[in-house]
């Protein structure tokens, strides 16, 4: 039987030279949690099904870097790596594949040249082709024909995508945006709540049913995540294939194995 | 020498890595050097892509391939590497190399596809290549369609993805797994260990 997937995500910055996890951002200083490839090790130890490791750099130096992490990492940890945050072309892609990703995601160059997903898609198959959509609630008085409106213990809402790592939004519908990138090629989507980000509240249950039941392409949870019950009420309660998590993992407040256990405990099907 | 068959559609660094963690020396075999194959004590088809692509890409490899497999030498194929091994394919239009009789067929929908994640196998029959693997142990499998053999007797072990579909294939000295050992952690390398022990 297929088990529902752990992944962590590592926040890189590939600034640093090796590059370095991000652990949070406290008094306007980066904190850094270790080196990546140390650190997927690590999880790969604790049992790990997946590994994301988000670019967060500004800086432009970052290609090399990213390429040498994903090297060292696939050369030592024999799991699927994806790469997401700074890809914005084929080339850069091609980039990532080379230095031993299986997958890329992409978020917003996917939103600005919506093609993109094909293009990724056929070049390199849908296995490899994630999209990512960060997606807020918008609160409504009354039906839209032009969105899909979610009721919601809150009230009625349709959810907008947003890129540039949360600064800007698009309008875009995002239950709209998941069904065309299943039909471009997408082969998965990583889902994060904007509004549970950061919180530790737990994953946004509402948002992900509404997306699982709109595609059949697997999707991974993300956005909320501060304790292991949150894992387990987003497969009690949504058709999410997998679940994504930084800090509850990064700040060793919990291991991977320990939530995995639990889960498994509390009858949800995990590769322990 | 264990090759590793380069036909120009994705990296080859996982395979090659995880096989040189249990084997020293694997070598990739690309377009100009293909003759090197019939010094192969064993073969490796990687799989990435779709079936059409992978078929048309291998055209180069086929003759020598065919050659070695006839001559016995181990043949392991890797996902749409597997695939390739059967008679022919929904999702293309190409005959595939008929090594293991059987078609490959789209996963219903009823599932999520791709069927991707860690799956466990059940064991249907003992092949080396499985040595000291369980119906315990995961595999991380990624794809779209699967392989039906004709012969039940070519399926070594089935995976359950809401149906039993077939895993991993052993014709005599042609072997197929569904999933990417070179993915599936110590388990994954087990594999390809085992069959580093079948080639020799």
């Amino acid at each position: 039987m297929l088990a529902k997937r752990i992944i962590p995500c590592l926040d890189c910055d590939f600034g640093v030279p090796g590059g370095r996890v991000v652990k949070g951002i406290e008094f306007k200083q980066i904190r850094y949690a270790g080196i990546p490839w140390d650190l997927a090790a690590e999880y790969d130890e604790q049992g790990a099904d997946e590994l994301v490791f988000l670019d967060i750099t500004a800086s432009h130096e970052r290609r090399e870097t990213m390429a040498h992490v994903i090297e060292k990492t696939a050369s030592n940890v024999f799991m699927p790596l994806t790469v997401g945050g700074g890809i914005h072309s084929l080339e850069d892609a091609r980039r990532a594949f080379n230095a031993g990703a299986d997958k890329v995601s992409v978020n917003t160059a996917a939103l600005k040249n919506h093609e993109l997903v094909n293009e990724l898609a056929r070049r390199f198959g849908s296995q490899a082709c994630m999209v990512a959509i960060d997606a807020k609630r918008r609160y409504v008085q009354r039906e839209d024909a032009a969105r899909e409106i979610i009721e919601t213990k809150e009230g009625k809402c349709w959810f907008e995508c947003s890129f540039y790592g949360g600064r800007k939004f698009t309008g875009v519908d995002a239950l709209k945006w998941a069904m065309e990138v299943e039909e471009r090629g997408a082969g998965e989507i990583m889902l994060t709540s904007m509004d549970r980000d950061g919180t530790k509240d737990g994953f946004d249950l509402e948002l992900t049913s509404a997306i699982c039941d709109r595609v059949n392409i697997p999707v991974i949870a993300s956005g909320g995540c501060g304790l292991p019950e949150h894992i387990k009420d987003v497969f009690k309660f949504t058709d999410a294939s997998a679940a994504l998590a930084a800090s509850i993992f990064h700040y060793k407040e919990y291991t991977i194995r320990d939530v995995k256990q639990y889960l498994q405990d509390n009858g949800i099907h995990v590769r322990l | 020498m264990i090759a590793i068959i380069d036909y120009g559609m994705g990296n080859l660094f996982s395979i090659y890595n995880g096989l040189r963690r249990v084997y020293d020396r694997p070598m990739v075999i690309g377009a100009d050097n293909i003759t090197d194959m019939r010094a192969a004590e064993g073969v490796i088809v990687p799989g990435v892509g779709a079936f059409d692509d992978c078929i048309l890409n291998l055209e180069p490899f086929s003759e020598a391939l065919i050659e070695v497999v006839e001559s016995g030498v181990p043949v392991l194929g890797i996902c749409i590497g597997m695939q390739v091994l059967f008679d022919a394919s929904e999702e293309g239009n190409e005959k595939g190399w008929g090594l293991i009789p059987g078609e490959v067929v789209r996963l219903p929908a009823n599932v999520r596809v791709p069927h991707m994640g860690w799956n466990n196998l059940h064991l249907q029959r003992d092949s080396e290549l499985l040595d000291g693997i369980t119906d315990d142990d995961y595999f991380y499998f990624v794809h779209s369609y699967y392989c039906v053999p004709r012969d039940d007797d070519a399926t070594v072990a089935t995976v359950d993805y809401g149906l039993e579909l077939a895993a991993v294939v052993n014709k005599e000295n042609v072997y197929g797994v569904q999933f990417h050992p070179e993915k599936s952690s110590k388990k994954g390398l087990q594999v390809l260990s085992n069959f580093v022990g079948v080639c020799k």
